[in-house]
């Protein structure tokens, strides 16, 4: 860890300051350092203003609390990480389809988004194929029968058994990343909210604190409770919505129906706090748009309280159906092993045992001072993913109801001056689906050279294939709810 | 004669109020109002105004399906009582036409699956097959058992029989064990919940429904009416053993028939409200459970004195 540049979650440095290592030193450096408990949780290819490509990964050490980057400029090609830290396979892939440079001893280098340029049309590639005369092929997608984002699931059976399955995404890919380089301008705040729809203050949360960083302004203590009351509030919708998911997926219909209901309260809670049922227009880079007075603080609490009950009347529900649990148990396990090496983070991660969670390990905004509780299991099957959210659920609306009893005074923004020249700052957070990680880069205008943005899908995604690995095909859908992955936000 | 020809027309009448009446259960469960008790009788009609599209790959093979399903489930429903009502047609032996006229359909619902050649239809054809192989034997023992407990060998006279005199001689109350069976049949059988799940959309967890997915328009209505009519058809034989209500007065004996296939439709309704379905590799493991019942209710009425 020694060689890299430390940084902490949200701080920005000079570029300069960013060791660029040979690729042979900054592949060990990256196995060491992943050997050694890190995770990976940036790793991709910007085009550099003197031609070329460089490499950034941002390694994540969640013991000590602290970022590592390490940089280097091959050309052409460079020794694959994966098959040594298959945390890297899909980040390879994507530095392969965006920059000119090949990971060479990759396993499986293929596609990720098929962006316009690229002369495959998406999902037109060569799928892992498993051979011999029992075995047949199930193509599911990418238009679905409910309403749901396109993806293509490709598995390879053996009767009603899954003994492979790949996901071909890219469907749903426009450009964001590009987009938003260029800025910071009045757009940017809106496309990092819409980078994926239902973790709009997660990501917003991540590019404003992205964005003060680099401006070196700090937003006020009033505005960061708020945007933590927001996150918490998107954390219980979400995994509400999910828990009436999974129940209406094994088609128990009473969880299901109250669920979708109390998913309503919860986001009409948000839509209290800045007129949007998602959490839009709240976040500003500084601060917060919107602020509340006493006698909102007070309905707020108010409705939180009933969320609470009445969730815990349709979730118990749940752990008190045997046909349910015996449903969820042992369905879609992923090892603890397994979850280490892929690098998965949020609810998937904590669900299998692994105890990570950025508000606690890289504590960034009112997480610095005001502690939450991480919730994990020890499963790794849909029973724990479940188990988990709800737990969450139950530990957020504390958490909010106590945040909203104690919110900090004084003002809601802070002015953001001219981002400082030639910085890279890294900004974490903990959105509903795990940790978020934005990467910004400056030029010498303050403009970002580059925006890389990786969402918690693009770690988990190849968690689902694996928990799918000799499980029946027909609990696919049961374990892809479980995992509740986006593809907007993988596809961006 | 005049009083056998009753129940055919009422059961083709009434057939679609029984998912009517499920679906009412559900949304009572559910804190919905839900649809009226008379809704499919509108998405028939719907569907019946409608096109259908054919796939360029399906042949005489796939159009066959959904005819032969009706005509099958129309030809038990004429060999069928309800209660202590007569069936139109009768005669010593015919239960077992009367399950492998239902299998008849069966065979040609899938052999239309696998005509389109879907990966989709050809896992449900596999799973609908698996699963018949388990729950024709649960359902033919089961009415031998009736039939030696009666003493009758046709349908009618078997269910006319089944009053107090045979129900509480010995061996009678072994047939609570075919009344078990044969409700999980009718759940089985009738895709419904904890077996499948007939509300899903997800292709790959269905059984029944993932068959027909190719099937549009008319097409598809005759297979939402063939559903309601074997619905139906189940339910009047575990109601007519669950409810032995024989008053030798038609009208009464209809008006308990009606009473029973509806207690079904509700009961139907209440297991789906308040449990999960199965996980696929149970559903056999239940399906053995209801042959196992058949067969021991068999061995008990067999071996009584």
């Amino acid at each position: 860890m020694a060689q890299g540049l430390v940084l902490r979650n949200g701080q920005a440095a000079p570029l300069s300051k960013v060791p660029i290592l040979a690729a042979a030193e900054f592949r060990h450096a990256v196995l060491e350092a992943v050997g050694a408990g890190s995770r990976l949780s940036a790793f991709f290819g910007r085009r550099l203003a003197s031609g070329g490509f460089g490499l950034l990964a941002v390694l994540a050490d969640d013991t000590e609390g602290v970022l590592s980057l390490l940089g280097a400029q091959p050309t052409e090609s460079y020794h694959a990480l994966t098959p040594d830290c298959p945390q890297a396979h899909l980040f390879e892939r994507e530095i392969f389809e965006q920059c000119a440079v090949i990971p060479s001893g990759h396993p499986w280098l293929k596609p990720v988004r098929f962006p316009p340029p690229s002369s495959a049309a998406c999902g037109t590639m060569d799928f892992y194929r498993v051979e011999g005369e029992e075995v047949h092929e199930v193509a599911v997608g990418p238009v679905h029968a409910g309403v749901i984002e396109p993806g293509h699931f490709r598995f390879q059976c053996h009767g009603e058994v899954v003994q492979h399955l790949e996901i071909s995404l890219g469907y749903q890919h426009r450009g964001v990343e590009r987009a938003l380089s260029g800025g910071p301008n009045r757009l940017s705040v809106h496309l990092a909210e819409t980078l994926a729809g239902d973790t709009t203050v997660g990501h917003g949360w991540a590019y404003c604190q992205a964005v003060e960083a680099l401006g070196r302004a700090e937003a006020p203590p009033r505005a960061l409770a708020l945007r933590a009351v927001a996150l918490e509030l998107e954390r219980v919708a979400n995994h509400i919505g999910d828990l009436g998911a999974l129940a209406g997926d094994v088609g128990f219909l009473p969880t299901q129906s109250y669920c979708g209901r109390l998913r309503g309260d919860a986001l009409n809670i948000t839509a209290m706090l800045c007129g949007s049922r998602f959490g839009r227009n709240l976040l500003r880079p500084g601060g917060v748009a919107h602020d509340v007075d006493a006698q909102l603080v007070e309905e707020m609490s108010a409705r939180l309280e009933t969320l609470g009950r009445e969730a815990a009347s349709a979730v118990n529900l749940l752990w008190d159906s045997p046909s349910v649990t015996g449903r969820f148990e042992e369905t879609g396990m992923v090892s603890l092993e397994d979850c280490r090496r892929l690098g998965l983070v949020g609810p998937a991660a904590r669900a299998c045992g692994l105890n990570l969670d950025v508000r606690r390990d890289l504590p960034f905004g009112i997480y610095r001072y005001a502690m939450i509780p991480v919730s994990s299991w020890h499963a790794g099957d849909v029973f724990g993913r479940a188990q988990v959210r709800w737990l969450e659920v139950q530990r957020s609306l504390q958490f909010v109801r106590e945040l909203l009893g104690s919110l900090p005074g004084g003002f809601l923004r802070r002015e953001v001056p001219k981002l400082r020249t030639e910085h890279v700052a890294v900004s974490l957070t903990e959105g509903w689906r795990g940790e978020i990680c934005h990467v910004a880069v400056t030029d010498a205008e303050g403009r970002f050279s580059a925006y890389k943005v990786v969402d918690p899908s693009f770690h988990n995604w190849f968690g689902l294939a694996l928990a799918l690995r000799g499980q029946q095909i027909s609990d696919f859908p049961l374990c892809n709810k479980s995992f509740d992955l986006s593809y907007c936000g993988f596809d961006l | 004669m005049r009083l056998s020809a009753l129940h055919l027309p009422l059961a083709l009448l009434c057939a679609p109020l029984l998912p009517g009446i499920i679906n009412k259960v559900k949304a009572f469960f559910a804190g919905r109002t839900g649809p009226s008790v008379f809704q499919p009788y509108l998405d028939l009609l719907k569907l019946l105004q409608k096109g259908a599209v054919y796939s360029r790959t399906t042949t005489w093979v796939f159009r066959a399906g959904p005819i032969v399903a009706l005509a099958s489930t129309t030809a038990a429903l004429v060999l069928l009582p309800l209660g202590g009502l007569p069936a139109l047609l009768a005669f010593p032996g015919d239960l077992v036409l009367f399950a492998y006229v239902l299998a008849l359909g069966r065979f040609f619902t899938v052999a239309a699956a696998l005509d389109t050649g879907s990966a989709f239809e050809g896992m449900g054809a596999s799973r609908e097959v698996w699963f018949a192989a388990l729950s024709e034997p649960a359902l033919l023992l089961g009415l031998a058992a009736m039939a030696k407990q009666a003493g009758k060998l046709s349908l009618t006279s078997l269910y006319a029989a089944l009053g107090p005199a045979v129900l509480l001689k010995p061996g009678g109350p072994a047939l609570l064990l075919v009344a078990a069976a044969l409700l999980i049949i009718f759940l089985a059988e009738n895709s419904r919940i904890p077996f499948d799940d007939p509300n899903t959309h997800l292709e790959l967890t269905m059984i029944h429904e993932v068959m027909v997915l190719d099937h549009s328009g008319p097409e598809f209505g005759l297979i939402q009416y063939a559903a309601s009519l074997k619905l139906w058809a189940l339910g009047a034989l575990a109601s007519g053993l669950l409810l032995p209500v024989r008053t030798g007065v038609p009208w009464l004996d209809l008006f308990a028939g009606f009473c029973g296939l509806f207690v079904v439709a509700m009961f139907t309704g209440v297991v789906e409200s308040v449990m999960a379905r199965l996980r696929l590799t149970r559903v056999s493991q239940l399906l053995a459970a209801a042959a196992a019942f058949s067969v021991l209710a068999l061995m008990l009425v067999r071996s009584a004195p």
